[in-house]
């Protein structure tokens, strides 16, 4: 695949699967906490944490991308306090994963949060008299029921982080081999002249791993089902 | 081994405020649906706190507001089987069983596995899931489960409740079986009288939250303030030995010195069993009945009247130290003079007593 594909063109195909890969394992936890949050629980401002979790969805991409760089970036005082403990975000491979993952984080969270809906609570109550805590009823009961939900949410972050294209070239701009990505790789290979074909063949290979991906998760979330089909 | 349960609590405009103790055995919770007794369990279970109330199960406070304490679902011990199953759907039938073991106290051994399983005949099935399985197939799991937990005392809310018959009469026996040969506590709700009649030994009536009796059984059921919680289902439990069986489908009991006869019972002669007669398969006369196809006729006493609202009596009737109900209507009663002390003859039609309606009786633990 390497001869197939150019150097400049397979740098932008590691690095998307790098800061797509990142973005989704990060974020998984952080989301099935927000999502369980808003699932199970009543809290103060619940409405103001599900329109910020929203946000990036209904946002222009660059709002979001501007909004990114003007918290995190290089002249921000947040962004120099990070710098101090070795944590750079802006024109690095890791912006562009922080703004991936924020971009895929609605999806990821509605996803997950779905399937914590459609647990049934009355398991949970039995798996309590058995004299499970609260934590060992998560592990053992809601966790292995909301594993169809959990890997769709999970996909769905991956295949939105991979195509990623405005907040990502607003924060972190477009480098290549530090910040350029599939999408932004294709956005500049159409810019110059004679680049239409190297723009094709990073066509084709979106479309292989995002089909990849969506038979992935079809495949697993039935091999979750067969599991865990209601009683 | 018991339980003391005292309980203020307010649902909408719902008040239950019950207080009561469950010996060893099985203690029935009677009364009809609404009347509190699935609250009663959750507060038990710790499923739901009590607005005040003491809950102390040997010795062990699990609930107190004067002091606050609510000890959490997890830590309180307690085998709950549910009117629905509940098994956990990704679970095998043996993983299922073995879920409480993972968090019982490793100092108490509980039953062992293979006891359990025998008991209620589930080996076949440890490998499936439940969605493959029958509602009694389900149900035994549930009961499983519950005691391998190795719990301090048993709750099943309605557990036969989403069974049709014959599976009803699958599980019954597994509840005998249970309270004979387990030493843990039983608190059963239900609100069907063949079933407490069949399983209690003590039972708790209770009606708009609040308790009306409690006590032995065989007082508390034939007591006439209870039946109106199932009108229909008004009937008194005697207890009797199997004596002969005869060619014409017939065995012969004694119950406490009087003869029945009943369409056969499956025990072995010499067994003793629970009868349940209803109260209005029970026909009385004043004089001893001659040439009449029925072929209990008893010689009673008649010990208390009750009226109710409509055109029906209830007749308490003793003879020995075993009670008797009969439904009668109010004019028959005025003809027949009834009153207190009255002798009358009590006449039981033999096929009017169900098969299902004669069970075990518990023995008392050694």
């Amino acid at each position: 695949m390497t001869d197939w594909l150019g150097p400049e063109e397979w740098r932008a195909v590691a690095l998307s699967l790098k800061v797509s890969i990142w973005a989704t394992l990060v974020s998984l936890p952080l989301g099935l906490w927000v999502a369980y949050l808003l699932a199970r629980k009543e809290f103060p401002g619940k409405q103001l944490l599900n329109g910020l979790v929203h946000l990036p969805l209904i946002l222009p991409p660059v709002v979001t991308g501007y909004l990114l760089l003007a918290s995190f970036g290089p002249q921000t005082g947040f962004g120099r306090l990070l710098e101090s403990f070795g944590i750079v975000f802006a024109f690095r491979w890791t912006g562009a994963a922080l703004a991936a993952g924020v971009m895929a984080f609605p999806l990821m969270v509605r996803a997950i949060r779905l399937s914590i809906e459609a647990v049934d609570q009355r398991l949970e109550q039995a798996a309590a008299t058995l004299g499970a805590s609260r934590i060992w009823v998560f592990a053992t009961v809601t966790l292995p029921l909301i594993l169809p939900g959990l890997t769709a949410g999970a996909i769905l972050a991956f295949a939105k982080a991979m195509g990623e294209f405005g907040a990502t070239i607003t924060f972190v701009s477009n480098i290549p081999g530090q910040t350029q990505t599939v999408p932004s790789a294709i956005y500049a290979f159409l810019q110059v002249p004679g680049g239409e074909a190297s723009a094709w063949r990073l066509v084709i290979v979106s479309i292989v791993i995002a089909m990849s991906a969506l038979l992935l998760s079809e495949w697993l979330a039935r091999r979750a089902a067969n599991r865990v089909r209601a009683t | 081994m018991s339980l003391s349960v005292t309980l203020q609590h307010q649902l909408g405009a719902f008040t239950l405020d019950a207080s009561f103790e469950a010996p060893e055995g099985l203690t029935v919770l009677f009364g009809r649906s609404g009347a509190g007794k699935s609250t009663i369990v959750n507060a038990v279970a710790g499923l739901l706190r009590p607005d005040a109330g003491q809950i102390t199960c040997d010795g062990a406070p699990l609930y107190d507001s004067a002091t606050g304490r609510h000890v959490p679902p997890h830590q309180r011990r307690v085998g709950y089987i549910f009117q629905d199953a509940r098994l956990f759907p990704h679970l095998t039938v043996r993983q299922n069983l073995l879920y409480g073991r993972w968090f019982a106290p490793k100092s108490t051994p509980g039953p062992e596995f293979n006891r359990i399983v025998d008991m209620l005949g589930i080996g076949p099935l440890l490998g499936r899931r439940p969605d493959g399985l029958s509602g009694g197939e389900k149900q035994r799991t549930a009961i499983g489960r519950a005691l391998l937990a190795n719990p301090r005392i048993i709750l099943a809310d309605e557990p036969l409740a989403a069974l049709d018959e014959p599976r009803k009469a699958e599980i019954l026996p597994y509840f005998e079986r249970l309270r004979d040969e387990v030493s843990t506590p039983i608190l059963y709700v239900s609100h069907a009288a063949s079933e407490v009649a069949r399983l209690a030994t003590t039972v708790v009536a209770l009606d708009a939250g609040r308790v009306i009796r409690q006590g032995a059984a065989s007082d508390v059921l034939s007591d006439p303030a209870v039946t109106p919680l199932g009108v229909r289902a008004a009937g008194a439990m005697l207890e009797a030995r199997v004596q002969a069986h005869h060619d014409d489908g017939l065995s012969q009991l004694d119950a406490g010195g009087a003869s029945l006869l009943l369409p056969r019972v499956d025990q072995a002669p010499g067994t003793r069993v629970r009868v349940w007669i209803e109260a209005q398969d029970v026909m009385l006369a004043t004089e001893r009945p001659q040439g009449i196809s029925a072929l209990n006729v008893l010689e009673t006493t008649v010990r208390a009247l009750r009226f109710g609202a409509g055109p029906g009596v209830l007749v308490q009737l003793c003879f020995g130290d075993t009670l008797l109900l009969s439904r009668i209507t109010r004019r028959s009663a005025d003809a027949l003079s009834l009153q207190p002390g009255l002798r009358v003859f009590a006449v039981i039609k033999a096929v009017s007593v169900a098969r299902d309606a004669v069970g075990d009786q518990p023995r008392p633990e050694l």
